[in-house]
């Protein structure tokens, strides 16, 4: 793998890159204004596929500017509750609130435009597109724009304030060297970039993403959790984390849950869970 | 009861027959992936072969049985798997719906071409004579089971037992009932998968001939579009089995069977229950399967565990060409409109005159394609029913009460649109080949129920347009009047379009195309677009279909019958279907080479020549999505670039080239972008020349 664009490297030893006047704070960590309960809360979700139960009665909450990392072995049911979260599956049991809003019969795109922002474990991108305009179509989308006699009267031209954002998105995640490029001819952790980009466009609340860090090498890795943690400190924002690679979960979250065979096994600060007898039974069997 | 059974048990083979075709279909596609849309021509060539051969090649009854069904049947399929199917990803379902829809058009087509026109009338029964009475069920007068019953029955009996002899005891059988779960994973433990799928393909194909040939003598004269029209009862079959289970799929055509025959011998004659409901009955099963079955909302959710290792949709071929040679492309498209225009209002003689204003028409309702297929990512087979529905409102409307046509025409779009988007909703839960069997099933309805009524089309010719509707000498013998119009029209629409593709809207759905769960999780509303872009679709259809009839002064129920919606696919699809200029070409094209081929002798001289060109050009769909034509094109301009014009002009000035001026910087390329794939060349950075561009469909 090639080295990633100079931009969007971000030494923990130097100040992290800003999202400028564009991307606003919302809230300071430890000072939720006027929003004092939990961004999400996760309630007894139950989701069964036929006779497999792949997520069992989980509950557990994420507060406004935490990182949160999900966690467990394979087939643990972490991105069916990822899917569940965003809509893309209904859990059978339980409920799902998001800033006091009850989600359940709420459809995806409602749910993103509430403030979920989400990438996918298998990468979801836009093939027809570029990378910027991958960027500029989820700040639409973000905006609930889309109106089909603006288009026909030559009004859907991107705005100044869009282009800047969409500049600025790219610059964060380190993409503006490729910025019309077509998706098709990037690999795929440019591809996660891409989706990381679009997600961040769109200023969400909280940052769903689904090991990230798959497919990028060592110093990628680090990289986007640079990016992860400057997101969280510096615009305030939420993340849940699904990963594999645990020194990146440790790097970015405050707090991690671990999951297996669908159920919640652990969850407190990484090293507490990491020690947890179950959680070693869970990665390593009776041997761990 | 007597009466009861003289109803039902004539359902019987009708029933039997329906039973195969489902059979076949779940078979094709449990053990390949593919929803055979070929399933009719097949069956459709083996009954064509086998009435040839018995009356011209006068080959007794069962040699040309033999040769039509034992021996030709079963190779077509494998041809069909060997040649096509197998080379197509299960990823591409639409590249698969495509190419099925390519050979349920061409295949007839090429038969009338190599065979001349045939009035086969007659067809013999197998086994038993089908004139004669063998004896009465239970004794009963009105239940007699003469020859076409009895050769029917026992062929379908015996094929479904050998069936399922060959599926539940043999070896073959239960390879090929792995190959249903994973053709993959069969293939790691060692089983020549492709050999199995083949075997099905053969199998498949010696059901569609039997099906064929035992259906031809219930036919008055032998025509593809029954067996069509017959195909779509064993998909609502099939369909109730959720393209899975073949006893459902067997018993469900069984009952259909008899259920269509005690229908139509309790139902009053004339009715509107025997009018009109009745010859949509297995359409409304079929919808009814759409809409109620789970598991065909979801049929084409990958089963297979090795389903990833598929690769991609291949992406729309790109070219960078240098600017110059853009230049000389838009200089050159613009000098041919030129002389196009100038050359229509000047010397043109009437009859191309014709031809050409007929190509407008068709290509304002090809942009509708356009919009629903390339933009959308939406199979629609109803493009031309939409078209038809614009065309008898803006009718209607001048008939009863005067309304000026080109008024009625707007009044037509809305009705059209305002159809297409009942459509959009009833099947906003299907997509890809859901969808397809949805809009197939609303055209047939269309065609059969709707557009023949009297209070619909007046005459069996249709509505007669008259010049006082319209004014402005658009009747004008000289046809200058249309062909103006027609440029106004087609203009108008043409620009709307390119404005909604460079739009949000365009973008949205875009984003929609390339993953529906990305798009939704930003915040794009699925529904919503597919809704807008049916609505749009219906309307420039109803414009388009108001033109085309205007053009020929009738307002004709035939032509939007639901066989020119396929048609028109395998047109655009061929010419370009992403692009404004491949439904404009397809347009022109089509009405171009239908005329060409009036010159040429005999066989060659109807339209069979043109839809087998186009159908044979479709077949290419997926392995250039953009249509072969816009391929050829891109390729050829290309290779015309490389020839005359220098490196230089793609941006990587050496010296002398910028006379002086200060070079900008070389556009990153595969090589110097981090995380580019390699082999794929990369676009203009930012500010490195607006005109050195990568050339995408919505871009060109």
């Amino acid at each position: 793998m090639v080295d990633p664009p100079a931009s969007w490297s971000v030494p923990q030893t130097t100040a992290p890159p800003t999202l400028g006047p564009l991307f606003g704070r919302r809230t300071q960590p430890g000072q939720l204004l006027g929003d004092p309960g939990p961004l999400l809360v996760v309630r007894g979700v139950s989701k069964y596929f036929g006779g497999v139960q792949a997520v069992r009665n989980v509950t557990f909450a994420v507060d406004p500017c935490e990182s949160v990392g999900l966690v467990g072995p394979n087939g643990a049911g972490k991105t069916t509750l990822f899917n569940c979260v965003c809509g893309q599956l209904r859990p059978e049991e339980g409920s799902i609130e998001f800033v006091g809003t009850d989600l359940g019969r709420l459809p995806t795109y409602r749910r993103a435009r509430l403030g979920i922002g989400r990438t996918y474990q298998r990468v979801e991108v836009f093939s027809d597109m570029t990378v910027r305009e991958h960027v500029l179509v989820a700040e639409r989308a973000r905006k609930g724009d889309g109106r089909l006699w603006r288009d026909l009267c030559n009004l859907g031209s991107p705005s100044v304030e869009e282009r800047t954002k969409v500049e600025m998105v790219l610059e964060t995640v380190g993409l503006t060297a490729v910025a019309d490029t077509p998706v098709s001819a990037l690999g795929l952790g440019m591809c996660r970039l891409v989706e990381l980009g679009r997600a961040l466009v769109g200023e969400p609340r909280l940052l769903m993403a689904d090991e990230p860090s798959s497919g990028l090498d060592e110093h990628e890795t680090s990289d986007l959790a640079g990016v992860l943690r400057m997101l969280q400190a510096e615009r305030g924002m939420a993340v849940l984390l699904v990963e594999h690679d645990l020194a990146m979960v440790n790097e970015v979250v405050d707090r991690t849950i671990v999951m297996d065979l669908g159920q919640v096994i652990a969850e407190g600060t990484f090293d507490q869970v990491m020690s947890d007898p179950h959680v070693r039974h869970a990665y390593l069997g009776r041997a761990g | 009861m007597a009466n009861f059974l003289g109803y039902a048990v004539p359902g019987i083979p009708y029933g039997c027959t329906y039973a195969l075709f489902a059979v076949g279909l779940v078979l094709t596609y449990q053990a390949t992936g593919v929803f055979n849309f070929a399933f009719a021509a097949q069956a459709y060539v083996s009954a064509y072969l086998f009435m040839y051969f018995t009356q011209n090649g006068d080959l007794p009854t069962w040699a040309a049985f033999i040769v039509s069904v034992v021996v030709i049947a079963p190779l077509l399929g494998w041809l069909l798997d060997y040649f096509l199917f197998r080379r197509i990803p299960n990823t591409q379902v639409m590249a698969k719906v495509v190419t099925g829809i390519s050979l349920l058009v061409g295949i007839p087509s090429l038969l009338t071409v190599a065979f001349g026109s045939q009035n086969l009338t007659d067809a013999p029964s197998i086994l038993f004579s089908p004139n004669v009475v063998y004896f009465h069920l239970f004794g009963l007068e009105q239940v007699p089971i003469d020859g076409i019953f009895l050769s029917t029955v026992v062929v379908t009996v015996v094929a479904l037992v050998a069936l399922v002899i060959l599926i539940r005891f043999t070896s073959l059988g239960l390879k090929m009932r792995a190959a249903v779960e994973s053709r993959r994973l069969v293939q790691l433990d060692g089983v020549n998968a492709t050999k199995v799928v083949g075997s099905a393909w053969m199998i498949a194909g010696l059901f569609a001939g039997l099906a064929g040939v035992l259906l031809a003598p219930q036919f008055a004269v032998l025509q593809s579009q029954n067996y069509i029209t017959l195909m779509v009862t064993a998909i609502a079959a099939a369909a109730w089995g959720v393209l899975r289970s073949m006893p459902i799929a067997a018993g469900v055509a069984v009952v259909l069977g008899i259920v269509e025959l005690i229908a139509q011998g309790y139902l009053p004659t004339g009715g509107f229950l025997y009018d009109a409901v009745l010859p949509v009955l297995p359409m409304i099963v079929l919808v009814a399967a759409l809409l109620l079955m789970p598991g065909m909302r979801t049929i084409e959710h990958a089963r297979d565990p090795l389903a990833s290792v598929d690769p991609p949709t291949p992406p729309i071929s790109s070219t960078l060409r240098s600017p110059t040679m853009d230049r000389i492309i838009k200089t050159g498209w613009w000098a041919l409109l030129a002389v196009f225009v100038i050359s229509m209002l000047s010397w043109v003689p009437r009859t191309w005159e014709n031809v050409f204003n007929q190509g407008i028409a068709f290509s304002v309702i090809f942009l509708s394609i356009t919009l629903i297929t390339g933009m959308g990512g939406q199979l629609s087979l109803a493009q031309a029913t939409l078209a038809g529905v614009g065309a008898f409102t803006a009718g209607q409307l001048a008939l009863h009460l005067g309304l000026n046509l080109l008024v009625g025409g707007i009044v037509g779009a809305a009705a059209a649109a305002v159809v297409a988007v009942l459509l959009a909703l009833l099947s906003l839960r299907l997509k890809g080949l859901g969808l397809a069997l949805m809009t197939l099933a609303a055209g047939l309805v269309f065609t059969l129920a709707v557009f023949p009524r009297p209070s619909v089309s007046e005459t069996t010719n249709g509505i007669a347009l008259q010049s006082k509707w319209i004014g402005l000498g658009i009747f004008n013998p000289n046809g200058r009047a249309f062909f103006i119009l027609g440029m106004i029209v087609l203009t108008v629409v043409t620009l709307g379009i390119i404005q909604v593709r460079k739009g949000t809207v365009g973008s949205y759905l875009t984003a929609l195309r390339g993953s529906e769960t990305a798009a939704s999780g930003i915040g794009i509303n699925p529904s919503r677009q597919r809704v807008m872009i049916f609505a749009l679709s219906g309307a420039v259809a109803g414009i388009g279909g108001t033109l085309y009839s205007i053009q020929q002064t009738h307002v004709t129920p035939n032509v939007f019958g639901y066989q020119f919606s396929l048609v028109f696919v395998v047109v655009v699809v061929t010419t370009g279907v992403s692009t404004v200029e491949g439904a404009i070409q397809a347009g022109i094209g089509l009405t171009l080479f239908e005329q060409i081929v009036t010159y040429l002798p005999g066989r060659f001289g109807g339209n069979s020549l043109v839809f087998v060109f186009f159908a044979f050009g479709a077949l290419t769909y997926a392995s250039h999505p953009e249509g072969v034509l816009e391929f050829q094109r891109r390729r050829w301009t290309g290779r015309f670039d490389r020839l005359l014009f220098t490196k230089d002009d793609l941006g990587n000035p050496s010296a002398g080239s910028g006379g002086g001026v200060p070079t900008p910087p070389a556009p990153p390329t595969a090589a110097t972008l981090p995380g580019v794939a390699p082999g794929v060349v990369a676009p203009a950075a930012p500010g490195a020349g607006a005109e050195n561009r990568f050339e995408l469909p919505y871009h060109g």
